[in-house]
């Protein structure tokens, strides 16, 4: 099964939404604070209402009649488009604020460039956005200085949290042949641009943070937009979409 | 023969499902409402937020307002751009979210300057300017959690976005 250029391109930042939907939704009474649960459990409703934008219209383009329920739910893993950044377990909740600010500050450079596609879908939903994610980068950024700058503990978290997701930062700027005819056409954002912006501002953050920006990681192969995951996607999908595959068309 | 002007009426009145004092037409979530030329009203509403949980019951109580109204066929669709603002909150609809305890919010307009200015929120059940934010983030995301220092009551304040 091939699917256009363009769904697949929806796809891909779709189901990055999606998963880190998911994770943050792991966090919901489980946070440090209660008004921590209340900001995760918003952040994943935004992050999940674009999902459902980018889901729907990749099923729209595709034309082959997949709703976005079909999409997030009845795919296997080897269909799912998303970087490992976004899969990677919770662990500590340092380790989730690294990945807020790594992530969050990739996708507002992404969307603030998005919001000037050539496809109205994608603009209209970017434009929406991005001002929701310059609040998660908000957020993260808080967070990221609070601990890092906070007590011997905290930063060593934080500096350790930083230092086990580091390695699956090279992967969110990786570009290929697919998105590369995209870019031609003024509908997709050449990722590996927006690294120099996403750097400047990760190391503004890390330096008043008094962290260290980690040095010589091993990178790993990634794959995640061709649908190769690491193992913690498997058990996260089974989790996602077990109620739905186990009662069909159930509705409420 | 019904009027368009009475399915706009009927579409316009009805409330926000988590903000119970405001009307879709007050918050500026209402778009338009047009006949198709098959004779369908449909109604254009826009979200406040990607993932607003509200969207869909107010797509349901739009068709059922309109439908009420006496059109027998609705059809209620999403639009994502222009992005919604807290500036198309209308004069009505800033008041009412005050008497119901929520701080409405600032406008966006007078931050455009140079200098982005920070104007205080005021506390709405003393009216004091000596308020903190406690939370970024609130019971729904449009609004933040916040704190009189002068009467010490908590409130939410509906963030400018
Ligand atoms: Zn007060």
């Amino acid at each position: 099964m091939t699917m256009p250029a363009l769904a697949t391109y929806a796809l891909r930042l779709g189901d990055d939404a999606l998963v880190l939907s998911h994770r943050l939704g792991e966090w919901v009474t489980n946070a440090p604070q209660l008004e921590e649960d209340v900001a995760l459990a918003n952040i994943g409703l935004d992050l999940l209402g674009q999902a459902r934008t980018l889901l729907s219209y990749a099923g729209d383009v595709e034309a082959a009649g997949r709703t976005e329920d079909d999409l997030a739910y009845l795919r296997d893993e080897r269909e799912f488009l998303n970087v490992h950044l976004v899969e990677r377990p919770n662990e500590d909740f340092a380790v989730s604020m690294a990945r807020q600010l790594l992530f969050s500050t990739y996708q507002l450079a992404l969307y603030e460039r998005l919001q000037d596609s050539a496809d109205p879908t994608l603009a209209g939903m970017a434009a929406k956005a991005v001002k929701e994610v310059d609040y998660h980068r908000d957020h993260a950024t808080q967070w990221v200085l609070r601990l890092g700058d906070g007590t011997d503990e905290s930063h060593r978290r934080m500096q350790a949290g930083l230092e086990r997701l580091w390695p699956y930062v090279d992967e969110v700027f990786g570009t290929d042949d697919l998105e590369q005819s995209l870019v031609a056409d003024g509908i997709a954002v050449d990722a590996s641009t927006l690294r120099a912006g996403w750097d400047g501002y990760v190391d503004g953050v890390l330096a008043e943070a008094t962290l260290t920006r980690p040095e010589g990681t091993r990178t790993p192969p990634g794959g995640g937009r061709r649908g190769i995951h690491t193992e913690p996607m498997g058990f996260l999908l089974a989790e996602m979409q077990h109620l739905h595959r186990a009662h069909p068309g159930a509705s409420w | 023969m019904l009027s368009l002007d009475e399915a706009r009426a009927a579409a316009a009145a009805v409330l926000d499902p988590e903000l119970p004092v405001l009307s879709i037409a007050d918050l500026g979530i209402l778009r338009d409402v047009a006949m198709a030329d098959d004779g369908r009203v449909v109604v254009s509403i826009t979200p406040t937020y990607s993932g607003c949980p509200a969207m869909d019951v107010i797509r349901r109580d739009v068709e059922d307002a309109v439908h009420a109204a006496g059109f027998d066929r609705v059809e209620v669709r999403t639009v994502l751009s222009p992005a919604w603002t807290t500036d198309w909150l209308t004069e009505s609809g800033r008041q009412a979210l005050q008497d119901y305890g929520i701080a409405p919010p600032s406008r966006r307009t007078t931050s455009t300057g140079p200098v982005a200015l920070s104007l205080s929120v005021r506390c709405p059940q003393c009216g004091s300017p000596d308020t903190r934010e406690s939370s970024r983030f609130g019971s729904t995301a449009c609004k933040s959690l916040w704190v009189c220092n002068a009467c010490r009551e908590p409130f939410d304040h509906m963030k400018a976005i």
